[in-house]
Parts: C-alpha cells; sequence; structure tokens
C-alpha cells in the first residue's frame, strides 16, 4: 500500500517511526521482513515434520496432523481476543488510539484464527465423527466466539467519527472476554447435562507420541510468529487509514487549491501575452466563474 | 442514582402508557411469532407443546430486541440525547431507569406470552415458583445487556441490524439458562432449574455492574 504521507506528519510511534526506513510507503521494514521469513521457513518446516517426520496416531491415522494446525489456531483466537480486551481496556483508560488500534487489528485476526479453527475442526469431524458439526460444548462456544468478534468488527466498520467509533468499540471489545468466559461456561453446563464425556477425552491427550508433540509445539510457535507478523502489518495498516481519514481531505483540498493556483497563473500569463485591452472586472469573474 | 432512575423509568413508562407502541405493535408480534411457529412445526403431533420453553424465549428474545429499540428510538429524536445528558441526571441512574422501563414491559410481554403458550400450544404449566423466579431473573440479564449494547448502537444508521448481531450472542447464556430451567419446570424436576437461575443471576449482575460503570461514556458521546 503506498501512500503520501510524509514523515512529518505522522505523530512519533507511528508506522513510520517504527518501521526505521523513513517515508512509510509500507506497511513493511526490516524487522517485518525477517518475521516474515522465519514464519515462511516454519511454515515449510511445519510442514515437513507434520506431513513426513511425525507418526500416524494410533487411533486417528493421518487425521491427526490437521491437529497441527487446529489447536495453535485455536489458541492464537483466544490470545487475539484476550489482546482485544486488554487493548480495549487501555484504550478506555488512557484514550491512547495505540492501543484502540492494536485491539482492532487484533480482533480482525482473532476473527480469522477462529474461522481457521472451525473450518479445520469440521474437516477433522466429518471423518472422524461422520457429521461436520456436533453440538459438542467446544463447538459451540467457540462458534459463539466467532460471532462475537463479529458484532465488534461490526462496531469498528460503523459509519461514525473516529472517536465515536473507537469509544464504542472499545466497550464491546472490553466485554469480549467477559462474554466468551460467560458464554463458553454455560454452553459447557448445557452440554455436559446431556452428555458425560468431551471428544477429545479420549485419543489426543492421553498418549502424545514424543515428535507428534514436537510438531505440535512448532505449529504453536509458528502460528505465534504468522500472529504477531499479521498483527503489525495490521496494525500499520490501521494507523495509515486513520492518517488518510484525518488528513485526506485537507489534503484533497490542498491539491485542488494548487491546481486552481497553477491554471490562474497560466491563464494570467497569456492574458498578459494578450495585448488586447481588457476591462477590469474580468479578473474577478474569470474566478468567480472558475 | 435510584431517584434518577424512578424519574427515568417513570418518563419511559409514561411515554409507552400514551403511546402504546409496545402494546400495539411489540405485543401482537410476540404473538405472531407463537403463531409462526405453528406453522413452521407441525401442531399435530405435539412438538410445540414440547419444545414450548425454547420457541417461549426465543418471541421474549425477538420482542425484546424491539422493545430495546424503541427504548433508544425515543431518546433520539430532537436531541433527546443530548437534553438527557444536560439533565444534570446520574447516567448510573439514566441506565438503571431505562433498564427498569424495559424490564416493566418484558416482564407484562412475558405473562401475555405465557397465557399464548398456554392457550395455543396447549402446555400444562407448572412448577409456578421455578417459572415465576426464572421469568424475573431472564428478564433482569435481558434488560441489563439490553440496554448497554442498546445504547451502543443508538444514533447510529446501522442501528437496528447492528444491535441484534452485538446482542443475540451476549445473550446466548441467557436463553440456554431460561429454556433449562423452564423446561426442569415444566418437566416437574424443579432441582434442575434452579442452578440455572443463579447463572441468570449472575450474567444479570455482570451487566447491571457493566452498565452502571460504562454508561456514562458511552452516552457522552453522540
Amino acid at each position: 500500500m503506498t501512500t503520501h504521507l510524509t514523515q512529518s506528519e505522522l505523530p512519533p510511534g507511528a508506522a513510520g517511526g517504527r518501521s526505521g526506513d523513513g517515508v512509510p510507503t509500507g506497511t513493511g521494514s526490516r524487522g517485518t521482513r525477517i518475521l516474515g521469513l522465519v514464519a515462511l521457513l516454519g511454515l515449510v518446516f511445519l510442514g515437513l515434520i507434520g506431513l513426513w517426520a511425525s507418526p500416524e496416531d494410533r487411533i486417528q491415522g493421518n487425521l491427526v496432523r490437521i491437529l497441527y494446525v487446529h489447536v495453535p489456531s485455536a489458541m492464537l483466537a483466544y490470545l487475539a481476543c484476550f489482546i482485544t480486551t486488554v487493548g480495549s481496556a487501555v484504550y478506555l483508560w488512557k484514550k491512547s488510539r495505540w492501543w484502540d488500534l492494536v485491539a482492532y487489528a487484533s480482533a480482525e485476526i482473532g476473527a480469522v484464527f477462529t474461522g481457521i479453527t472451525l473450518v479445520t475442526g469440521m474437516l477433522w469431524g466429518r471423518p472422524t465423527w461422520g457429521v461436520y458439526w456436533v453440538w459438542d460444548a467446544r463447538l459451540t462456544s467457540t462458534a459463539m466466539l466467532f460471532l462475537l468478534l463479529l458484532g465488534y468488527l461490526a462496531v469498528r466498520r460503523i459509519p461514525a467519527a473516529a472517536p465515536v467509533r473507537s469509544k464504542r468499540s472499545a466497550i464491546v471489545g472490553l466485554l469480549l472476554v467477559p462474554n466468551v468466559i460467560i458464554v463458553r461456561q454455560s454452553v459447557e453446563w448445557w452440554r455436559t447435562l446431556h452428555q458425560e464425556a468431551t471428544l477429545f477425552a479420549n485419543g489426543l491427550e492421553s498418549e502424545i507420541h514424543g515428535l507428534m508433540l514436537f510438531a505440535w509445539f512448532v505449529g504453536v510457535v509458528v502460528f505465534g510468529v504468522i500472529f504477531a507478523w499479521l498483527l503489525i502489518h495490521r496494525f500499520r495498516l490501521a494507523w495509515l487509514q486513520e492518517q488518510i481519514e484525518e488528513h485526506g481531505l485537507e489534503r484533497a483540498i490542498a491539491d485542488r487549491r494548487a491546481e486552481a493556483d497553477a491554471e490562474a497563473e497560466i491563464s494570467g500569463a497569456a492574458e498578459a501575452a494578450d495585448p488586447s485591452p481588457t476591462e477590469p472586472g474580468t479578473d474577478s469573474n474569470g474566478e468567480a466563474a472558475r | 442514582m435510584f431517584r434518577d432512575a424512578a424519574l427515568i423509568a417513570g418518563k419511559d413508562l409514561r411515554l409507552e402508557a400514551r403511546s402504546r407502541v409496545a402494546l400495539n405493535q411489540v405485543v401482537p408480534f410476540a404473538l405472531l411469532v407463537l403463531v409462526l411457529f405453528a406453522f413452521a412445526l407441525d401442531p399435530d403431533r405435539g412438538i410445540l407443546s414440547r419444545a414450548t420453553p425454547g420457541l417461549y424465549w426465543i418471541a421474549v428474545l425477538f420482542s425484546a430486541l424491539l422493545a430495546i429499540q424503541r427504548a433508544f428510538t425515543i431518546e433520539s429524536a430532537d436531541g433527546n440525547r443530548d437534553a438527557l445528558r444536560l439533565s444534570g441526571l446520574d447516567p448510573a441512574g439514566i441506565y438503571l431507569g431505562k433498564a427498569a422501563a424495559i424490564a416493566v414491559q418484558l416482564a407484562v410481554l412475558e405473562v401475555l406470552l405465557g397465557i399464548g403458550v398456554a392457550v395455543l400450544y396447549s402446555t400444562h404449566l407448572a412448577g409456578w415458583g421455578l417459572l415465576v423466579v426464572t421469568c424475573v431473573g431472564a428478564t433482569a440479564a435481558i434488560a441489563a445487556a439490553g440496554t448497554l449494547y442498546g445504547v451502543l448502537a443508538a444514533g447510529l444508521r446501522v442501528r437496528e441490524t447492528l444491535l441484534p448481531l452485538l446482542l443475540l450472542p451476549v445473550l446466548a447464556p441467557v436463553l440456554i439458562a431460561s429454556t433449562r430451567a423452564f423446561e426442569a419446570a415444566l418437566s416437574g424436576a424443579t432441582a434442575d432449574g434452579w442452578p440455572w437461575v443463579g447463572l441468570l443471576a449472575v450474567f444479570a449482575l455482570v451487566y447491571i455492574v457493566a452498565g452502571v460503570v460504562g454508561f456514562g461514556p458511552l452516552l457522552e458521546e453522540t
């Protein structure tokens, strides 16, 4: 993404200030490029470990491999949710726009990871249970988390002035973790009254092969790095968007003014070159017509 | 705070008594939902009476959305929001007052809907103590959370579509708890229902506290 903003217009601590390479013409910096490279290499490594090196599960067979993606994304979804609530709280407390945008960026990435969790979970569930969806406590509460995050993102996108939007979404974000806890707890009671065993009780946690545990650990680390990379980029993008919202109109007006001045100069020069006498009012009339 | 709450609740209820919007529009809507359930589910096989707790609370939730929208529509005209802010009333009091007014309207609606399911679905109502306490808890929970999210969505161009998206996932525990408690009451196993009433009470308390603290800042911004 390119913008016309210059370093001077960005407050300290903004994307440009943090990127360390002068004018922010994008959301990348040396740090994020290294982070991105680490994430890519990590993904390749995770692929090798998860798909080849690690053994099949005794009960689940090859299906266990999907969990190397599923479990880390679920963990990060909850982490993202937590960051959003913390960011919202700090915003309400200190009115720091930085934290406000961190909360926003985190919620959006959290929604993506929750979506990945749900999709991979369904892909895993179809061969395992024979259906894509069961009304298990975990599945249901993850789906509710997804809907709560979508609600937060809907508030972020309301067409309103920036402070209004920030404050309202901060209140929604602040209530996000309490809501997730209440929903999770109630859904758990709801389901456990009907069926005793949870689905993960046997098979996954009972006995984990060393290499499988390692693959799972690599998955958590790699997804953590991806999360950090996405968060930094999304945050910088949000920051730049806010700058455009703030300065975009001023800048457009200044540009139009400059254009008008340039035209006036050209026509002024043409009039000066024209030897025919003009009435005194012409100039201002011409200006008004324009 | 409580004097201010009484003032606001009195104002909202007087408005309702004179305009009768909830009575003439929200209550018929709730009854309509009951009839629609009968169309959607086969009324001859006893599904309706078995599913009464769920259908009843879904009807209450949908009607509550309308009642909450209405409670904030009356504040949106003629700069009423600014007037409220300048009135010198305690924001926590305003919150409690609006929630109380919504709760009173919901309570009336729940009684009418109860008669509705007893007549239309031929549900035999039993376990009265649990039924009434569940209604009180759920009403408080819906009103407390609804008022907080209602003011969040109020004054926005997208409020009608935003409020259900925000509020319904949040109210999911209330729906679960009140439905289970009703099931327990109707099936005669009242002992199973009381833990759910506890959940309703905790939910209502959490949201009343959140509303008392958060309503002021939300009212300030327009």
